[in-house]
């Protein structure tokens, strides 16, 4: 068996942190659900998702939601929108394709759903399994009736979730940001 | 059906697709009813989101075994939560009614209580007849939730009521109903 973290270093630079602004995404992002009023925070973890998910477990006005698959996350934007609050749905791109016929009842009920989808499979993707739902993931979404912009600078992370959430709030539609892997970082197995 | 609504107050109604959509509507239409036509396995995260947007206004979820079946870890998501304010019901006759009438899990002895108590529900019980239904229903509009009522039912097709179902229709009814002018701020 290859013992891949030995011998890794050419896979961090395929990785392709950029490092700039690595730590402060993640920050921006909460800052920008937190002014819009989000409340409820549906999750299924995801390392590149990890410090959100901290900076929302640790904000009173925020809920941190842990759902056993993603599609829980679809109908719990449902009842928060019924309910009157706004919610957003954090996941890896894995988990998209588990959402398909949930999605299809926000559709049809054109209820604003902002979801936060980390890749994987695509940039510098070490796990073969990851990569059918990866390369799949903005085709299929798009398919249900989601919006979907891809970011691929975590400088742009902010901005883009920042239109995003105004998009789905305002018309009341679907919206799926894509994060790159290159902004994440390709997972390292060791 | 028309008896666990009667005491509903200003409860906030979502029903799972199928039959408990039907039976609720028969048992009258209400502008915080919320019928779900699709999304199956939904009804119960429905609840959920709703319950914790409204924490001061009882939520009842009345869905079908299949219909939870298809999104049992909702039990485990909502167990976590624990929302005080939150029901689920299930009119469960062990069947898919709307395809056949085939079996369902619950057929062969899947004990939903069983998988509801151990998630953590605060409240849970199976219901076999009328007598006992008849001390559980005070129960779904009172108990610190989150409570679960396995409700054991014929097989016997009762009429088909069947309500609005365009989506933003029913949102938009549900909201303002709830919501007043707000809803379309």
């Amino acid at each position: 068996m290859r013992k891949v973290g030995r011998k890794n270093n050419g896979e961090s630079r395929v990785a392709g942190h950029d490092s700039r602004s690595l730590m402060s995404w993640p920050d921006e992002v909460h800052a920008i659900l937190r002014d819009l009023g989000v409340r409820q925070v549906g999750y299924v973890p995801d390392t590149g998702h990890a410090r959100l998910i901290n900076l929302v477990r640790a904000d009173r006005r925020m809920r941190a939601i842990p759902l056993t698959t993603e599609e829980e996350g679809v109908a719990l934007a449902v009842g928060a929108w019924l309910g009157g609050e706004r919610s957003v749905l954090l996941m890896q791109s894995s988990g998209a394709g588990n959402c398909i016929n949930m999605l299809g009842m926000a559709n049809e009920l054109r209820v604003p759903l902002l979801a936060l989808v980390t890749m994987r499979g695509q940039w510098g993707e070490f796990n073969p399994w990851q990569v059918p739902m990866s390369q799949a993931t903005a085709p299929s979404l798009a398919a249900i009736g989601v919006v979907v912009q891809e970011v691929a600078r975590a400088a742009e992370v902010g901005d883009t979730v920042a239109a995003a959430a105004r998009l789905a709030f305002s018309t009341c539609r679907m919206v799926a940001v894509l994060i790159s892997q290159r902004v994440v970082g390709a997972k390292e197995f060791k | 059906m028309a008896d666990i609504l009667k005491q509903r107050g200003d409860t906030l109604v979502v029903a799972g697709l199928g039959a408990p959509v039907w039976d609720t509507a028969a048992a009258g239409d209400h502008a915080l009813n919320f019928y779900t036509w699709g999304g199956m396995g939904g009804a119960a995260m429905i609840g959920l989101g709703l319950a914790l947007a409204q924490p001061a206004r009882r939520v009842l979820v009345i869905t079908g075994d299949g219909e939870l079946l298809m999104g049992l870890g909702s039990l485990a998501t909502i167990a976590v939560q624990r929302p005080r304010n939150l029901a689920v019901v299930v009119m469960d006759n062990e069947r898919y009614g709307e395809t056949g009438m085939q079996d369902t899990h619950t057929r062969f002895g899947v004990d939903l209580t069983g998988i509801a108590k151990a998630a953590g529900f605060r409240a849970s019980g199976t219901v076999y007849g009328a007598a006992q239904l008849k001390t559980w229903i005070p129960r779904f509009h009172r108990d610190a939730g989150p409570l679960f009522c396995d409700v054991k039912v014929t097989t016997e097709a009762a009429p088909m009521v069947l309500p609005a179902r365009e989506g933003p229709a029913l949102k938009n009814r549900f909201r303002e109903a709830l919501l007043g002018a707000k809803a379309f701020e």
